[in-house]
């Protein structure tokens, strides 16, 4: 049986097309970032380093949400993770994420109830189920999770419940794109803007970070032949010194993005100033909770604000995630850091560069 | 400093269960046979060649599309002991039941096993039965293990790849692990999808029988195909290069695969087995396969490069190549 709308962009033959004419077209020695870490994901998982020029460099951005999350934050979780009577939901990738002293699949070992969820609407089940405890889900995701986690809030209050709460360490892409293009010794030649965050942003989000850097950006799918296409557009902008923002992913995205999602995202979170892990803050980069909601913020219930700590000690995920240094660089990648003894998150990630290279190169 | 604990991880079957294998029963049990890694031990007693296999079964949900714990038991244990190119003969049975189990579920946990039995043409020799209090054991965990007979001439081991071998895969993957996950509480899809649970006994004594030279014989279970190849690559010390395009995989589980981020070169199977194979008995050993009524979907997915230090690469649909790592925690705990 096939499989509509994936096989078709895994087709040998196309993709034999597209790597000739990317071998034509590129002269120059080009760094493209892509910024989503599925995007990185999709280039090992398909070999699409191994068939494309030496003159290109294909570098992981800040686009995998366990990866940027700060210490402080994964902390937090550890700490609620703690606390009797509370069972703390989460996604699979956070698990084995190392805070400064111990990790969620630690406490789980240790006896604390710590359950994986598919979707936020699990966490408002549980919490439904359980209603002599508290329930915290940790909140960690771009624009495409952003309004499940608002939706799951307002299916909260529809169910009436008062022990479900949300750790928002969640955040936002463009401004992290633009926090790039004005940190010193960062180079890229052109983005492959991610997909899924796209769906909800529509290419309009972008315009503004594009007029003022004039960065080539293509917003592409996740196949195979959806990233050597993109890769052939950036390459073609470049060689004719012609930047342009191309939303090559039409098939799912669109200018004005998903008004709906975005609607329900605003409605219960705004912008506020975000931590990212080895950036730094990012002004107007996170969603917190409205005021209004704030009867859900985990942080605000539990009193939890934990003070930002520094990453471990020769740790190099956050000029990794900024495309200045290769996971290979890194001191610690294969000695200290595997994914079985992980020091920082992109090691852990399904999503994180350093765990791509690890596993597939 | 905290004290290690075991995580899940190291029950995946992956790295992590690898190092606690190496670094912690192996250097306390000091067992030859075990440092062999083979799926069961080989032994000589009396004369005889014998092969030697247990597992333990904490599966859930305890019932899903195609079987049950009990057929599951009876013939992951019964496959161990094929792999080792050994005619499976006695299985005995151990079970930990919670206290409040209901003895109607047990009876067709039972009942399952002993047709599963029946159908391998095993027989259930002795057993154990232990209740523990509510709450202290999941309903029910079953622990097989079997004796069975290798036959003079056969040498089939893990060690033994060869580079020119062709990798043979018997059918389809990733169906079990893919069957327990989409019944497990939460995750609930409407498709087609069984677990390939089956005996395969049959099929390695067709082909052991037929003449054919054949070097290594592994069921891919806990860890998927991934793992194990990577396995016989350490193993054997050589290079697996494996074509994407080749893996014969279901429509739905690829589907599903793809929906949740999972790789079908991780997820388990409980019916399959690879087969190294030297080039020249490749044609007649996939006829066998194809014949046999588990292995309609058998194909030729890669071969053995070379001598190396043990790596097992795949060349994509693209054209491009990328190494296949062993697995790496834990996809989904307790798929078997």
């Amino acid at each position: 049986m096939a499989m509509k709308y994936i096989e078709e962009y895994r087709d040998a033959g196309l993709a034999k097309d597209l790597i000739k004419k990317i071998h034509g077209v590129s002269k120059k020695n080009l760094r493209l970032m892509e910024v989503c870490g599925t995007h990185t994901m999709s280039i090992f998982r398909h070999g699409i380093r191994s068939v494309l020029p030496k003159t290109i460099t294909l570098l992981s951005g800040p686009g995998c949400p366990v990866c940027v999350t700060a210490q402080k934050d994964i902390d937090a979780f550890v700490e609620f993770a703690k606390l009797k009577n509370v069972i703390v939901t989460t996604f699979g990738d956070l698990i084995r994420v190392p805070g400064s002293r111990s990790s969620l699949g630690k406490e789980k070992a240790d006896g604390a109830d710590v359950r994986i969820v598919y979707s936020i609407f699990d966490a408002v089940h549980i919490a439904k189920e359980n209603k002599d405890k508290d329930v915290v889900f940790c909140g960690v995701g771009f624009e495409t999770t952003i309004p499940t986690i608002a939706a799951g809030i307002l299916m909260a209050i529809e169910e009436n419940l008062h022990n479900f709460f949300v750790y928002s360490a969640n955040k936002l892409t463009p401004p992290a794109l633009a926090a790039l293009m004005e940190t010193k010794g960062v180079e890229i030649d052109g983005f492959i803007l991610p997909g899924h965050v796209s769906v909800i942003t529509g290419t309009q989000a972008y315009r503004g970070t594009f007029e003022k850097y004039r960065m080539p950006s293509v917003i592409s799918g996740f196949e195979p032949i959806d990233i050597l296409n993109a890769v052939l557009l950036l390459i073609e902008q470049n060689e004719k010194g012609r930047p342009a923002l191309v939303n090559a992913y039409e098939r799912a995205v669109c200018d004005e993005g998903n008004v709906k999602a975005k609607q329900i995202m605003n409605q219960v979170f705004e912008v506020c100033p975000a931590s990212w892990r080895g950036i730094g803050e990012i002004p107007f980069s996170g969603m917190g909770l409205k005021k209004e909601y704030q009867a859900f913020d985990a942080a605000l219930k539990f009193n939890m604000n934990l003070p930002d700590v520094p990453e471990p000690r020769g740790c190099a995920c956050g000029e990794i995630l900024m495309g200045l240094k290769t996971p290979e660089q890194c001191s610690l990648y294969k000695k200290k850091c595997t994914p079985m003894t992980p020091v920082g998150p992109c090691m852990v990630s399904s999503e994180g560069s350093c765990a791509a290279f690890y596993k597939y190169s | 400093m905290t004290e290690e604990k075991i995580l899940l991880d190291h029950g995946s079957g992956g790295k992590v269960s690898h190092s606690m294998f190496f670094d912690l029963i192996l250097p306390i049990f000091e067992s030859p046979e075990l440092l062999k890694q083979d799926d069961g031990a080989t032994l000589e007693m009396g004369g005889a060649k014998l092969a030697f296999s247990t597992d333990s079964y904490v599966v859930d949900p305890i019932f899903f599309p195609g079987g049950n714990i009990g057929d599951l038991a009876i013939n992951g244990t019964v496959n161990d002991i094929a792999m080792c190119g050994a005619v499976p003969q006695f299985i005995s049975v151990g079970l930990i039941l919670e206290e409040g189990f209901p003895v109607r579920d047990l009876k067709i946990i039972l009942e399952s096993m002993a047709t599963a039995a029946k159908k391998a043409g095993v027989r259930i020799v002795t057993g154990d039965t232990k209740v523990v209090p509510k709450g202290k054991a999941d309903k029910i965990f079953i622990n097989t293990s079997g004796i069975g007979l290798i036959l003079p001439g056969v040498n089939v081991s893990g060690a033994n790849a060869k580079p020119g071998d062709a990798v043979i895969i018997s059918g389809t993957l990733a169906d079990h692990g893919i069957t327990v996950l989409s019944t497990r509480e939460g995750l609930k899809f409407d498709s087609d999808i069984k677990t390939d649970s089956a005996p395969l006994n049959g099929m390695v004594q067709s082909i052991l029988q037929s003449g054919c030279e054949v070097h290594v014989l592994r069921d891919p279970t806990r860890g998927g195909l991934g793992t194990t190849l990577n396995e016989i690559a350490v193993q054997s010390g050589v290079e697996i290069v494996i074509d994407e395009p080749s893996l014969p995989i279901r429509g739905p589980v690829k589907g599903t695969c793809e929906l949740l981020g999972f790789d079908p070169l991780y997820i388990a199977n409980e019916g399959k087995l690879v087969a190294f194979v030297p080039e020249a008995d490749v044609g007649k050993v996939l006829e066998i396969m194809q014949k046999n009524e588990y292995g309609k979907d058998a194909a030729v997915i890669g071969t053995v490069s070379r001598k190396s230090s043990g790596k097992v690469f795949l060349k994509t649909f693209i054209g491009g190549t990328r190494l296949v790592d062993m697995l790496t925690g834990d996809q989904l705990p307790r798929i078997c």
